[in-house]
């Protein structure tokens, strides 16, 4: 019972921390893309659709992760080239991502798709319990756990991820610097939109294989609230991440055993969350300035 | 230009006709410079007189309209600040290109090559800074660090990339003079090792004391070369400012009369990480006395602003008085009903509001204290816009605002045009208090000289004035009295004809002096 419901957390939370987690990269930046939803939704459309014809999942979850990218590319346009304002882009890109992905998977409402099968570690996924739940899993999965390592090595280990901190705490001074600060966003832009993409293809090869139309049902907007949370830490996004999964499962077990609390209650609990730790955090205004972007959402115009 | 005796014929940087254009305005206007191998190289001029530009230009962050730029000789094409640093120009921004949430070795590991580990940058960063008698911690965040220390990183990131020139941006504005004298020692011994200064400054006696040659600009064009120590302050300045400026005048004997504010016991917990606590500040004011606040930026002065003008009120109603009346716990609105005027440091966004016109800006501040005079209509509160108008001519006229049109927007105005305007609309009501942070920070000269002018004469009309100030030559030339600010903590005030410079410079640096001293025995 317990290892089923937490077989079900992991596939709750994978899809909220790989969002978060280029989110992340995204706002490290110095970019505010709220257009997470969007972006997601229409990885989750691509990934179906070229499962679908192609027949392998493999092939549609890249197919989800272009879809993301590229759709990111329209945000990065919008928003670094003509210097449009951010957060009306961000929504604007979620309002048409869900629109677009209804057009696109019109004609796949109701098609029984195709699951990406787990990869099953031999030896390692005999581990009592462990096993089952850690090296039994799918390959978005791994694929979240490295991003983690991945992510955290790359902004505070590496001199590439120095210079996006750096473009991200004050992009004029990184100008100055000769560090490129419109394509070091634009890529930064296109990792979000590509893990976004990921996290809906996830949605729509394992977490419910089939396509919906509006599936990705507000995840969008928690791995949104999942950054602040962890405070612009990728470990932080993977703890909160789980910690929002396993409420998003306890809220329908709790239905399921029929505990009196309102599911919309439930349901807002990872927003309220949210809050709480945001008024907690902000007593510590020294850590939270050292962590946030200090230039996110500002547009950026060289001075030539 | 003549070009430095000696063997050195081939100037380490040579400039011919370096031209920047912003459309039809000329920044900088066929400008000729030349740089000899191990020569310090003054760079004067008033603000606006094109000298941030051509620094730019210089180190690839901005590209010349026309001219040429020769390096060792050979004309080159500075097209980045990375090309820059490879020629082996180093530059140290006015305001500092740091970034805040990083750490002191992170900011340098930024501008070097990435394959430098970054364990062994802040090695040599230690080791750099201490040669170099500018003590670092690598690993300390940029946020935590003072203004001095901030520059220091500036200058230890220039100097690991060895460079052949060195540019300084108004290095000491932001310094102590002890501040000050280290780096100039930092300065003596770069040129000791053959490397060259370009140093960007308006402080005239400092030029004249550690330059070899300087270069004038005015109006984008160079209107003088000189060895500046053959020339005297006066002569620099009218190089810079092309007539004899102003000299500000005071009467030496002033009757102070009644004290017109009062703090007692004031004690401000800091509001941010960032921020100054203020400590036990006391202080009194009378009617004609100018009492002026010294103190290098970030040491609470702008702490100091807000709880005297109300912008942050503060807890004890008793510790702050104006003209008797408690009012500590009071708002900015109160305070001016009082009869109090204030201006504060910062020109755009906090005491103009640069996106709206000059009359708007003055309503703004005085909608509530010259209620009668601009609005009507009663609890309507029509805008009387004839009598703002007129009020606006009214100080523009008195204070020489240059301004194109009738009623320009704030921030179409220069710097100097705009302080002078902030400064008059206070001034205009003949406050009988005036608290003004850094009056001239950033102002030319000649707006500069008659804004302590304008102050000078308040004090003289029976008002008290308090100036929070950075500039130690403002400071002793509007001041009555001078009192340190330090870490939070006042000092006592003193006489102004009582203070060397060097006596307050120990002040500023947080040596506090035993408050007993007799004052008449430190005049001479």
């Amino acid at each position: 019972m317990f290892e089923a419901i937490l077989l079900t957390v992991i596939t709750a939370s994978t899809p909220l921390v790989i969002a978060a987690l280029g989110e992340l990269v995204t706002e490290r930046a110095g970019v505010l893309n709220l257009g997470v939803e969007g972006m997601m939704i229409m990885g989750a459309v691509c990934a179906f659709a070229v499962t679908q014809i192609s027949g392998s999942p493999y092939v549609g979850l890249f197919a989800g992760i272009l879809g993301g990218g590229i759709f990111s590319l329209l945000f990065g346009f919008l928003t670094l080239t003509l210097v449009a304002n951010q957060v009306a882009t961000g929504l604007a890109l979620t309002i048409l991502g869900l629109g677009l992905s209804g057009q696109i998977g019109e004609a796949f409402v109701g098609q029984p798709g195709i699951k990406l099968q787990p990869i099953v570690f031999p030896l390692l996924s005999d581990i009592p319990f462990f096993g089952r739940v850690l090296f039994s899993q799918d390959l978005t999965f791994y694929f979240s756990i490295g991003l983690v390592i991945g992510i955290n090595w790359f902004l505070f280990k590496s001199r590439t991820g120095l210079k996006m901190r750096a473009i991200g705490d004050n992009h004029a001074s990184a100008h100055a610097l000769g560090i490129n600060v419109i394509r070091t966003r634009y890529l930064a832009v296109m990792f979000g939109g590509a893990c976004a993409g990921l996290a809906g293809a996830q949605l729509s090869l394992v977490y419910t294989p089939q396509w919906v139309e509006n599936m990705s049902a507000g995840r969008g907007w928690i791995a949104l609230a999942l950054v602040v949370f962890a405070s612009w830490r990728p470990w932080r996004v993977l703890a909160g991440g789980y910690l929002f999964g396993a409420v998003t499962i306890g809220q329908l077990h709790a239905q399921a055993f029929g505990i009196g609390i309102p599911s919309q209650f439930l349901s807002a609990l990872p927003y309220a969350a949210t809050i709480v730790v945001l008024i907690i955090i902000s007593h510590n205004r020294r850590t939270t300035l050292i962590n946030t972007p200090a230039s996110l959402g500002k547009p950026f115009v060289p001075d030539r | 230009m003549t070009l430095p005796e000696g063997p050195a014929a081939v100037p380490l940087l040579s400039v011919r006709g370096l031209t920047k254009l912003f459309g039809s305005f000329a920044a900088c206007n066929a400008i000729d410079l030349d740089i000899a191998a191990g020569e310090i190289h003054a760079l004067l001029g008033e603000n606006g007189a094109g000298k941030s530009t051509l620094v730019k230009m210089l180190f690839g962050v901005l590209q010349p309209s026309a001219g040429q730029i020769l390096w060792e000789g050979t004309p080159v094409t500075i097209s980045s600040p990375g090309e820059a640093r490879r020629l082996g120009v180093g530059m140290v921004f006015q305001h500092f290109s740091l970034f805040e949430a990083l750490t002191v070795a992170e900011n340098i590991a930024l501008s070097l090559d990435p394959k430098i580990s970054l364990s062994k940058i802040s090695d040599e960063a230690a080791a750099l800074s201490k040669a170099y008698g500018l003590p670092l911690d690598p690993k300390a965040h940029v946020a935590d660090l003072s203004v001095g220390e901030r520059q220091r990183i500036e200058i230890v990131r220039a100097l690991l990339q060895n460079p052949k020139l060195i540019i300084l941006d108004e290095p000491t504005s932001v310094l102590t003079p002890q501040e000050a004298d280290r780096l100039f020692e930092t300065l003596f011994k770069l040129k000791a090792e053959g490397r060259s200064v370009l140093y960007i400054s308006h402080r005239l006696e400092e030029v004249r004391r550690i330059c070899d040659r300087a270069t004038v600009l005015r109006h984008g064009r160079v209107t003088g070369a000189c060895d500046p120590k053959l020339e005297t302050p006066a002569s620099l300045a009218r190089m810079m400012v092309g007539s004899d400026v102003a000299q500000v005048h005071r009467d030496s004997a002033e009757a102070l009369g009644d004290i017109r504010i009062e703090v007692t016991d004031l004690s401000v917990p800091a509001r941010t990480p960032f921020a100054v606590s203020l400590k036990n500040i006391s202080l009194k004011v009378r009617a004609g006395e100018v009492l002026a606040i010294a103190g290098v930026a970030g040491n609470g002065q702008g702490e100091l602003f807000d709880a005297l003008s109300g912008e942050y009120p503060v807890a004890d109603d008793e510790a702050i008085r104006i003209r008797g009346k408690a009012v500590g716990g009071m708002g900015i609105n109160g305070r001016r009903l009082l009869g109090a005027g204030f201006v504060p440091e910062e020109r755009h966004g906090h005491a103009a509001v640069s996106a709206l016109p000059l009359s708007d800006n003055l309503l703004l501040a005085r909608s509530q204290s010259d209620k009668q005079a601009f609005l009507s209509g009663g609890a309507v509160s029509i805008i009387r816009q004839d009598a703002i108008r007129s009020a606006t001519r009214r100080i523009c006229e008195a204070m020489d605002v240059r301004k194109s049109g009738e009623d320009p927007l704030a921030g179409s105005l220069s710097g100097g045009n705009l302080q002078k305007f902030i400064v008059g609309r206070e001034l205009d009501r003949q406050p009988a208090v005036l608290i003004v942070n850094q009056p001239t920070w950033g102002v030319d000269a000649g707006a500069a000289s008659r804004i302590r002018q304008a102050l000078i004469d308040l004090a003289k009309a029976g008002s008290a004035v308090v100036v929070i100030s950075q500039d130690l030559d403002e400071i002793f030339e509007v001041a009555t009295n001078i009192a340190v600010i330090s870490e939070g903590q006042l000092s006592d005030p003193h006489p102004a004809g009582t203070l060397t410079l060097e006596r307050i410079g120990l002040m500023m640096g947080g040596i506090h002096e035993s408050h007993s001293i007799p004052e008449a025995a430190h005049a001479h």
